[in-house]
């Protein structure tokens, strides 16, 4: 569904993606894992479409077309979803009208009615049950004074509101203790489908513990050097990134 | 102009007197005898440092006389004026038509309060204008003398004490007619001890000429008493307001004022309180959204004078293509005003290369124990969380309307009728040209 072909991408002239290629399919959990500088948020981003990003060479086809020439917006259309590593405070703008607007406008693009202010809450209400969120949660400022781990349980809220075809989780583990990573985790677990699937970036493999991973890839220098099922993970964990970098040289 | 406006002046004068009493007459021609000597202010006078009316007194206005009636030209219906109504409420509701009163198209009370109209009150009220008229305005410049030379209509409200006037005032002042016109309005509002009013205003030009209506209200807000006004100032492109609003404040009085201007050619408020009896509020909110070569003025005054008063201030803009904005925010903390707690934020986005902005808070302190905060900023519309909303789904004019919105929010929070909330997102939709009806 989502295939990344060769791609080479730099920001302010500097080289970060060098080359990518991955193929995902239906019903897939990818790992991408990393040391830092590895390149692993440059990837999410330009998927998602962040125009800070020059793409050098490469596609990145989403159901066998190219989307490199879509804004961010119309990437949503199709059913992309990022979750953001920093969550961006937003003052002024609730969590309901935020979701409720997103929403729409994706079920706009579909050609599909717009959802009512009763469904829709009703709807938001499931599915803040499943992630053990607080009623108040909506009414509260998008992200503002928002706890780390608020802010990731507001990001897979909102996929889970959005349901997305592919979701992309940018470090969604980092800044939560270990109660709040398996709410999130059990969030993302209700949704695996086999009509959907996911990109997981991590650092940790204690994510991976949660969120049960089909392959592992490991990213270096805007490369996908290493590719494995779960046990690579495993692996990462014992013996760190300093053998693949060794094994680079 | 500045001639004939004062030929107008002493060719009517003998009219007006007839109206008033002696008292307002000898007001009246000081007044205008200070304009005559003053005339227009220019960009070398500080306070108009930023704004010049170089040509907005260019065009060959028509000076409507209040004495002569609506001719033809002149009279609408309320066809004309529905849109500009905030309508699903029930509310009294006072129009003007060039500086003319239309009875047919208001609906006013003497029942429990007066709510009518300042050209009936000369003569009905003759003590209650004496008391008050022209009390808050004196020391004003020029363009508030020759306002008060030229007074005759505008809204007049008069509540006794304890009373809570039972619906919002609607008040409309519309400008019309195949010439340029130039309006002078006027409005008087008593509240007395213990007594409550909400006030929705409006400026509105019906034709294509050169519109410009020349605004001075004085409020009197008796001790406890409460006053929320809101005005829309959302003119047509050819229509220009100056408008000076005094307000003075006695003991715990409150006094919220919202001015949210989102069209017409050129705007300059003045809005002045006076916190003159201890533990008076004034709570004053702005939004600008300014495009095309739009300016919006905003030149703000506290005077804190009695001690425990606090005033909280919260003004936004939002400049885009070559508009322009001005913020003068003035609060002076006079000697004896300890414990005062002043608040002072004016914060701005700026989305073209040719908009401007320019900025200026001014505190003057004299007494020692007192608090007092003011900030302002410039910036941009922040790209990641553009980028991030987009990233949602939301398209970009949608998202870049909800985070322009999202930063308005401070300065129309306190707005609660939900009616008008309505009304407000239709009007910052329409001008940001997206739906935003249910984004409030």
């Amino acid at each position: 569904m989502l295939e990344i072909v060769n791609l080479h991408a730099s920001i302010d002239n500097k080289v970060i993606l060098n080359g990518i290629n991955l193929k995902i399919n239906l019903g897939e959990v990818h790992a991408i894992m990393g040391p830092n500088g590895s390149g692993k948020s440059t990837l999410s981003n330009v998927i998602a479409g962040h125009d800070g990003y020059d793409i050098i060479s490469g596609d990145i086809l989403f159901d066998g077309d190219s989307v490199l020439d879509f804004p961010p917006e119309k990437r949503a259309h199709l059913g992309l979803f990022l979750s953001f590593q920093y969550p961006v405070e937003i003052p002024g703008i609730t969590v309901s009208n935020f979701i409720r607007t997103a929403l729409n406008e994706i079920r706009k693009a579909k050609g599909e009615e717009s959802l009512g202010a009763s469904p829709m809450l009703k709807l938001m209400r499931e599915k803040m049950k499943v992630l053990e969120m607080d009623k108040g949660f909506l009414s509260r400022s998008l992200n503002e004074g928002f706890s780390g781990g608020e802010k990731k349980r507001n990001e897979i809220f909102q996929m889970a509101m959005l349901e997305p075809k592919m979701a992309i989780l940018d470090e969604t583990d980092s800044g939560l203790d270990i109660d709040a990573l398996r709410v999130v985790a059990n969030g993302v677990n209700a949704l695996r489908s086999d009509r959907n699937a996911f990109i997981v970036i991590t650092h940790y493999q204690r994510l991976l513990d949660y969120i049960i991973p089909d392959f592992v890839h490991v990213l270096f220098n805007g490369k996908i050097v290493k590719s494995g099922g779960k046990e690579l993970a495993i692996e990462l964990e014992k013996r760190g990134y300093d053998w693949i970098k060794k094994e680079q040289k | 102009m500045k001639d004939r406006l004062s030929a107008f002046y002493w060719l009517n004068e003998t009219q007006f007197a007839q109206a008033s009493s002696e008292q307002i007459t000898s007001q009246r021609r000081s007044a205008i005898e200070k304009f005559e000597i003053e005339g227009f202010p220019s960009v070398k006078d500080e306070e108009w440092k930023y704004t010049s009316l170089k040509k907005l007194i260019t065009p060959d206005y028509l000076f409507p006389s209040p004495f002569v009636p609506l001719d033809q030209e002149e009279q609408i219906d309320f066809n004309d004026i529905k849109q500009f109504l905030v309508n699903d409420i029930d509310c009294y509701q006072v129009v003007f038509i060039n500086g003319r009163y239309s009875s047919w198209l208001s609906e006013t009370t003497h029942t429990n309060y007066d709510i009518c109209t300042l050209g009936s009150a000369w003569k009905k009220y003759p003590e209650v204008v004496e008391s008050y008229f022209n009390k808050l305005t004196k020391d004003d410049g020029p363009l508030v003398q020759l306002n008060t030379g030229l007074a005759w209509e505008g809204l007049y409200i008069n509540v006794p004490k304890n009373i809570i006037v039972d619906k919002p005032i609607q008040v409309l002042y519309i400008s019309t007619g195949d010439t340029p016109v130039f309006n002078q309005t006027r409005s008087l509002i008593i509240l007395s001890e213990g007594s409550s009013a909400e006030i929705i205003e409006r400026h509105h030009s019906l034709t294509n000429h050169e519109t410009w209506t020349n605004a001075v209200d004085e409020l009197h807000v008796g001790s406890n008493a409460k006053i929320h006004w809101v005005k829309l100032q959302h003119d047509s492109s050819n229509a220009s307001l100056t408008q000076h609003s005094k307000i003075h404040q006695e003991k715990d009085s409150t006094a919220i004022v919202h001015t949210i201007s989102t069209g017409g050619k050129l705007i300059r408020n003045n809005l002045d309180f006076s916190l003159t009896g201890k533990g008076a509020e004034a709570r004053m909110f702005g939004l600008s959204l300014g495009s095309d070569r739009q300016l919006v003025d905003h030149h703000t005054r506290v005077d804190h004078i009695a001690p425990n008063c606090s005033s909280h201030e919260a003004y936004k803009g939002i400049y885009d293509e070559s508009s322009r904005g001005v913020f003068n925010g003035k609060i002076y903390v006079h000697i004896d005003a300890q414990k005062t707690q002043a608040y002072q934020q004016n914060n701005n986005l700026i989305l073209s290369e040719k908009a401007t902005i320019d900025t200026k808070p001014q505190l003057e302190i004299f007494a020692d124990d007192v608090k007092c905060t003011h900030g302002c900023t410039i910036g941009q519309l922040d790209e990641d969380a553009l980028f991030y909303l987009r990233a949602r789904g939301i398209r970009n004019k949608e998202a870049k309307a909800l985070l322009m919105l999202a930063f308005a929010n401070d300065a129309i929070a306190d707005i609660q009728h939900p009616s008008l909330r309505v009304k407000l997102s239709q009007l910052i939709g329409r001008k940001l040209g997206v739906d935003m009806s249910n984004a409030l």
